[in-house]
């Protein structure tokens, strides 16, 4: 059984529907990634997961099934999102960016703090220092930092790349695919950047207008000079 | 014009009619309650062209109403006030008063609108409602009280001997007078009932002048500002010019209708405007809904009669304010649109319905 | 030099009281963006509440104020779960009318409970003075100072040091974030009303003995606070206090020392400092200014 499945997930901003039947899933310690053009419904699938936008349809996470939960609800069920632009608390110190991160659970969080500067040594280093003061790059380690605190079962990831050089998209990604091996973190990845993502995800689907119009194993995908030209952009 | 716009005048004929038919209907003592209302419409016009419309909010407008109600007696009044050399002394027959008061009034809110661009949002509230509770204090202030009759107040219709209020609160009674009034030619047979018409007139006229404005480009600059200032600016709108002209325009209404309320009250003292006026305002049209016009009257009915009928609910000390504080609430949980927003909503689901049905 | 002492502490103690209540409204604009027109009501009816256990109740009076702080935690709670997030995703002013029918209810109803007539409340502090080097100081003075003091020294530590401190700072700073990091950021809003309301309830039992108790005790102590919190910076903890005590100090020494300010003025002489603060730096004193070039 999938660790995530979507069926039919249906959503709106007010009178625009973002979502108009998305169905797809998600087996434990996949890398899948949600690809496709500007407005597609990349970004609104990840909030139908996390609650954070109001949807119908079937979402069950872990054989649970996620009905009308709110964010804060899924987060304790140990799905860690991490938004478009980081959600960084750009006005408190790293250490409490990281301390929020470990929210939904109990007890002391300095071996967490230990496990996850060994994935983004810097952080040991900058605690204190102000969230709002990191670079791009930084700020994105510091969320996925955050989001790897409460020991989540599955992380959705959205646009990690945004404003950030290509050299830094890539380190990104790298520490993705290990925490993929080594801890078999399931990742759920949306991204504008088709090539990156489909180096590391095993599965892709690919939206247009709020549908999945292709879907399938990263390597086919990627060999299709169709797909790739019409919903990829290379 | 388009069809939809005469039908639009054709309706509001018809409610230009009824409103001068009311008074043949009800109680002398309702006519003036019906007065203020129409008042209170005039104030919250102006008040909604500043806050439903360019979003800033006032909690000061009581003090334009002040201002200009406090030039419409000083105008009229022949107590010997006076102003650098000038003594007045029953200057101007009463209604004449009321525009120059607007302008008054207009102006000040005009000069006030500049060092308010400054200010945003709450700060603007703030900053307003520290002049409406300030307001009163300089009246009473003694350097200004030769000029604005001080903590005594100004009687404005004392020589003529027509009408003296009996009491200086909320509801007022008047004494009947003996000689009768007329307009047009048409016997008014008593004070309440020309004031009756005097305010709703002055209010109808206000209202056309306002709809006028707000609907072609002006209205839509300033709804440009409420929505997204930035926004706004990079389509062109001179935000300057047109928060300013906001709060002149806001400012003139408002002091037309503290006039009306001066002739009204025949009488005013650093009393007869206070903070709670302001906060009225701001209540009512809010109730009516922002950034509409004639569901204003709902608000203007809503804050003339709801203080009276929470009397009614009980007399005893505290309670009318319980009820009112109780039904305020309520109606903002209900319809946090007001009058506006409900009738916006119905309108929705009546067109809906329509469109399934096809 | 006795006078200028004396009118210090005595400042110090007037605006611990007003920065107790700017605190409050602070808080709860940083965290709903609202302000709280209601907090003086609140603060009075909840000292009315005081009141009512040590006289009708017969409770000791340190008792009495405990409960009350309970009570007033609970009212703030209430309150903002009935009626503020209902209309959450109203207009500003939506909430605002809410806060003023607040207003109306709570006065009304101190009036209808216990009749309008002035009482004397009892202080916590004795009514004596200590005499240092000449200089009169009241112990009503110091005590409300030291026990403001301390409750914005506790406020500051639950906030920087424990975990729902954090998350009442995420949740004012960032609720979509904090949402999907697991904070019930309604329920800390929620927590926020509360903290203002115990604010408001010390302010109004450290204000009731020396202006007596009536249902309209705390308006003009609500101004002053307004006038604090600009001053010091609508969104800053520490504006809120720091602009109190200079204006509870400022208030008594302009008072004193220049000639046509009397007693009556000292209102709008603080209404004044709000327009002029507001028009030279609106993000008060220690706020932070948001530049909006158009």
């Amino acid at each position: 059984m999938a660790l995530l499945e979507l069926r039919g997930v249906e959503a709106r901003y007010g009178p625009v529907r973002a979502l108009d039947g998305v169905s797809l899933a998600v087996e434990q310690g996949q890398i899948v990634a949600v690809l496709g053009a500007n407005g597609a419904g990349k970004t609104t699938t990840l909030r139908s997961i996390s609650g954070t936008v109001k949807r119908s349809g079937q979402i069950v996470f872990d054989g649970k099934p996620l009905g009308r939960r709110g964010p804060e609800s899924v987060a304790r069920l140990g799905v860690a999102h991490v938004p478009e632009g980081r959600g960084t608390f750009a006005e408190m110190s790293v250490e409490e960016n990281l301390k929020l991160g470990a929210y939904v659970k109990r007890g002391a969080i300095d071996d967490d703090v230990a496990r996850v500067s060994a994935y983004f040594p810097w952080i040991a280093t900058r605690l204190d220092q102000h969230a709002g003061t990191l670079s791009g790059g930084e700020q994105q380690m510091l969320a996925l930092a955050r989001a790897l605190m409460s020991h989540p079962r599955m992380l959705l990831l959205d646009e990690p790349s945004l404003g950030l050089a290509p050299i830094v998209t890539r380190e990104i990604f790298r520490i993705v695919s290990e925490l993929n091996e080594k801890e078999g973190l399931t990742v759920l990845v949306v991204e504008q950047n088709a090539a990156i993502a489909l180096e590391v995800a095993s599965y892709a689907y690919v939206l247009e207008v709020g549908k999945v119009a292709v879907s399938g194993p990263s390597e086919e995908l990627a060999r299709n000079e169709s797909v790739r030209k019409s919903y990829l952009g290379y | 014009m388009k069809r939809s716009e005469l039908i639009r005048a054709g309706v509001f004929l018809l409610a230009a009619a009824a409103v001068f038919l009311l008074p043949r209907f009800i109680s002398d003592f309702r006519a003036q309650e019906f007065a203020y209302v129409g008042i209170y419409f005039i104030a919250l016009l102006g008040l909604n062209v500043l806050t439903g419309f360019t979003g800033q909010i006032s909690l000061g407008h009581g003090a334009f109403m002040a201002i200009g109600g406090y030039t419409t007696a000083i105008l009229i009044s022949d107590q010997g006030l006076k102003l650098g050399g000038h003594t007045f002394s029953s200057d101007m027959k009463d209604i004449w008063t009321i525009p120059l008061a607007g302008l008054v009034a207009g102006i000040a809110g005009f000069l006030f609108g500049f060092p308010a661009l400054r200010l945003t949002g709450l700060y603007l509230a703030l900053a307003t409602f520290a002049i409406a509770v300030a307001m009163p204090g300089l009246i009473k202030y003694d350097r200004f009280e030769t000029f604005t009759g001080g903590g005594g107040g100004i009687n404005l219709f004392e020589s003529e001997g027509r009408t003296r209020p009996t009491e200086t609160t909320d509801p007022i009674t008047f004494e009947t007078i003996s000689e009768p009034i007329k307009i047009l030619g048409l016997e008014i047979p008593s004070f309440n009932e020309w004031l009756y018409y005097l305010c709703w007139t002055v209010a109808l006229v206000m209202f056309a002048v306002a709809w006028a404005l707000l609907r072609g480009r002006t209205g839509r600059s300033l709804r440009a500002i409420r929505d997204s200032e930035l926004a706004a600016a990079s389509s062109g709108v001179n935000l300057a010019t047109y928060k300013t002209l906001a709060f002149g325009i806001s400012a003139f209404y408002a002091g037309v209708a503290g006039s009306l309320l001066a002739i009204a009250t025949t009488f005013v003292n650093p009393d007869t405007y206070p903070i709670t006026l302001s906060i009225f305002l701001l209540v009512g049209v809010v109730v009516g809904g922002l950034g509409s016009l004639w569901p204003l009257v709902f608000g203007a009915i809503f804050i003339q009669f709801l203080p009276l009928w929470a009397q009614e609910v009980s007399k005893a000390q505290g309670a009318p304010a319980v009820v009112y504080g109780v039904i305020l609430i309520l109606v903002m949980l209900a319809m946090p649109g007001g009058v506006a927003g409900l009738l916006r909503r119905l309108q929705v689901l009546t067109s809906r319905g329509y469109h399934r049905g096809r | 030099m006795a006078e200028f002492f004396q009118q210090v502490v005595a400042g110090l103690a007037s605006g611990a009281i007003f920065a107790a209540l700017a605190l409050a409204l602070v808080l709860i604009h940083r965290a709903t963006g609202v302000i709280n027109f209601a907090q003086g009501e609140m603060a009075m009816f909840t000292t009315y509440i005081a009141w009512t256990l040590i006289e009708n109740h017969g409770l000791n009076m340190w008792l009495a104020f405990a409960v009350t702080l309970v009570f007033a935690f609970g009212l703030g709670v209430g309150l903002q779960r009935t009626v503020i997030r209902p209309i959450e995703r109203a207009s500003i002013l939506t909430t605002v009318i809410v806060t003023i029918g607040l207003v109306l209810i709570f006065n009304g109803l101190a009036g209808l409970i216990w009749s309008a007539e002035v009482r004397a409340f009892p202080s916590p502090f004795p009514n004596d003075t200590w005499v240092i080097g000449g200089v009169a100081i009241s112990q009503q003075d110091v005590g409300t100072f030291l026990v403001v003091l301390a409750l914005v020294a506790i406020l500051w530590a639950f906030f920087q040091f424990t975990k729902i401190g954090l998350a009442l700072r995420a949740s004012a700073l960032n609720p979509d974030a904090s949402r999907l990091v697991g904070v019930r950021v309604g329920w800390m809003l929620a927590i926020g009303w509360g903290l203002a309301a115990v604010l408001g309830a010390v302010a109004g039992i450290l204000t009731a003995p020396t202006v007596f108790l009536d249902p309209n005790m705390m308006q003009a102590v609500l101004i002053y606070a307004f006038a604090a919190a600009v001053l010091g910076g609508i969104d800053s903890p520490f504006g809120a206090v720091a602009g109190g005590l200079m204006l509870g100090v400022g208030l008594n020494l302009i008072g004193t020392y220049v000639d046509f300010v009397g007693a009556s003025l000292r209102l709008p002489v603080a209404l004044l400092v709000i327009l002029v603060v507001l028009l030279v730096k609106p993000a008060g004193l220690f706020g932070k200014t948001v530049t909006r070039r158009v």
